[in-house]
């Protein structure tokens, strides 16, 4: 039987304000899962719910059949851009390093070994020549491959990426579609929050489209189709079609 | 040379070089990460703090150590409180906790009736320090420098990234508090060398000024750490000759460092940045 990421009766607020209303789904992994809403939908609160990083009212998520306590060292997440302090001292190289102290744990120190795994991880995003750099001399398409590069070097098993291509360039956002393809391939599974709507169908797999609740979960042709595109973003038939949502 | 002298012939001035010194080297290095957590105020707050700590350990005859750390770490969770639960801006809450523990500090200070002692936790008098007070600092700089150690990997990734911290199972919030205990620690072991106010100067000033130097977190440690304990031997060495306050001296001893670097760092740099952009000129000029 093929394993599934569950969500189930999840409710989220702040501050008393509702953020996500009983969201339920189930999700086969080994998929490229693209999070659709519109602004304010909760999609970035869904997927750190998913992650435990914040305080839920109710609800249980599942990955693969395991709470999320025992998957931690097993999920790497990928922050929004602005969420970093891109002064920071450190370097392009020491940055994908960081990816490898979730399995080191306490006490203990990157080997030789870390380093060569770290810089292969570099490679896979075509940033090695930038390994000296401090991270903010990079454009921004540059600096989420390096973080991309981060989230492989934790051999994560679900890979969570919080609106990797706002604004990037074509050729990262090139790079870093790929990877994510091939990570699916190798039986990973990734979810992105993403608001682009034109390249839905060439990136993802399954669809999650939410505002505040859940407005459909499945394949991309079941999800991505006018009525429910329409219900999610409250904008009218003739300009979903320019955005290519499927009839 | 008289200095040099009067060091080898003193056990006083043994005493202040040795605190002083390691006053610097951790002031450095928790500075570091209080700059890049953008904590610079927290840092001041946690100084002004430990005042009604030390007065209340005054009052009770016991080590002020003891009331300090109470009292920052008090300080620490009230400002987390009144930040977390209500829209009040994070630089506000820490001014509006810091302000009234240091007011009920000088109050109870006052009523405690040490006058002199009040001037020396405000600005600090390094020639006065015991044999104990060297001991403690010495003992809260061990402990601060391991700390630092062990848990480097760990300090590194909350600092840059929390909430992939947070992803991978670190407990952020448990990090945070610790090292408001060791900023605690620091402030109350830099008490005698700089005093209350002046602290922040010593936690702050070095590591931004290695802040301008460096693309590496351990070389930034370790430059603040090299220019906290600079600024004391400066200081020291200036407040004795001349008969000054040592921590106003050291202070300015460490804000002098940071001009430099300010104006002549290689990539930072004020000076370095202009030639840069007249070099631009010039060459499209032509």
């Amino acid at each position: 039987m093929p394993q599934t990421v569950d969500v189930s009766n999840l409710y989220i607020s702040y501050y008393g304000k509702e953020v996500i209303k009983n969201v339920s789904f189930s999700l086969q992994t080994g998929k490229l899962v693209g999070i659709l809403g519109p602004n304010g939908a909760g999609k970035s609160t869904l997927m750190k719910a998913m992650l435990n990083l914040i305080p839920r009212d109710g609800g249980e998520v599942t990955l693969g059949g395991q709470p999320l306590t025992s998957m931690r060292k097993k999920i790497a997440y990928v922050p929004q851009r602005s969420n970093i302090d891109w002064d920071f001292p450190i370097i392009v190289k020491d940055t994908v390093l960081l990816g490898t102290f979730p399995t080191l744990g306490l006490l203990r120190w990157p080997k030789k070994r870390d380093r060569e795994w770290a810089l292969e991880c570099l490679r896979k995003v075509g940033m090695e020549q930038f390994m000296h750099n401090q991270i903010g001399e990079l454009s921004g398409g540059q600096q989420q491959r390096v973080f991309l590069a981060r989230a492989l070097a934790q051999k994560a098993e679900y890979f969570f990426l919080d609106e990797p291509f706002v604004g990037i360039d074509v050729a990262s956002e090139t790079v870093i579609i790929d990877i994510l393809k091939s990570l699916r391939d190798e039986g990973k599974t990734v979810f992105v929050v993403h608001h682009d709507l034109s390249k839905v169908e060439s990136y993802f797999d399954d669809l999650i489209l939410m505002d505040k609740e859940l407005i459909g979960c499945g394949p991309v042709d079941d999800v991505f189709r006018p009525e429910l595109m329409q219900e999610a973003y409250q904008i009218p038939f003739p300009m979903l079609g320019k955005l290519g949502v499927g009839m | 040379m008289e200095f040099i002298h009067d060091l080898i012939a003193y056990e006083f001035l043994q005493r202040a070089f040795v605190t002083s010194i390691v006053v610097g080297i951790i002031c450095g290095v928790i500075g570091c990460f209080i700059v890049l957590r953008g904590m610079a105020l927290m840092g001041d707050a946690i100084s002004h703090a430990v005042l009604p700590g030390v007065a209340i350990s005054y009052m009770l005859g016991i080590n002020y150590f003891y009331g300090a750390i109470v009292s920052g770490i008090l300080t620490a969770l009230g400002i987390g409180v009144i930040n977390q639960n209500s829209r009040v801006k994070n630089d506000s809450s820490i001014g509006l906790v810091f302000s009234a523990a240091f007011a009920l500090g000088i109050i109870l200070i006052t009523i405690a009736k040490s006058a002199t002692d009040l001037t020396q936790i405000l600005f600090g008098n390094v020639l006065s320090v015991r044999a104990s007070d060297m001991w403690l600092t010495v003992a809260v700089g061990a402990i601060v420098l391991l700390a630092v150690l062990l848990f480097y990997k760990e300090l590194l990734v909350s600092s840059f990234d929390e909430t992939m911290a947070a992803a991978y199972g670190l407990k952020t919030r448990l990090i945070h508090y610790s090292i408001m205990v060791l900023l605690t620690l620091v402030t109350v072991a830099s008490l005698q060398t700089v005093g209350v106010i002046l602290v922040v100067s010593m936690l702050i000033t070095p590591a931004s000024t290695a802040y301008l130097l460096t693309n590496r977190l351990s070389t930034m440690i370790g430059l603040a750490m090299f220019f906290g304990a600079l600024s004391s031997m400066i200081g020291l060495y200036v407040s004795f000759l001349y008969n000054l306050p040592s921590g106003p001296v050291i202070a300015l001893a460490t804000t002098s460092i940071f001009l430099l670097a300010f104006l002549f760092s290689p990539r930072q740099g004020v000076l370095g940045r202009k030639l840069k952009i007249n070099k631009r000129r010039m060459a499209v000029g032509k």
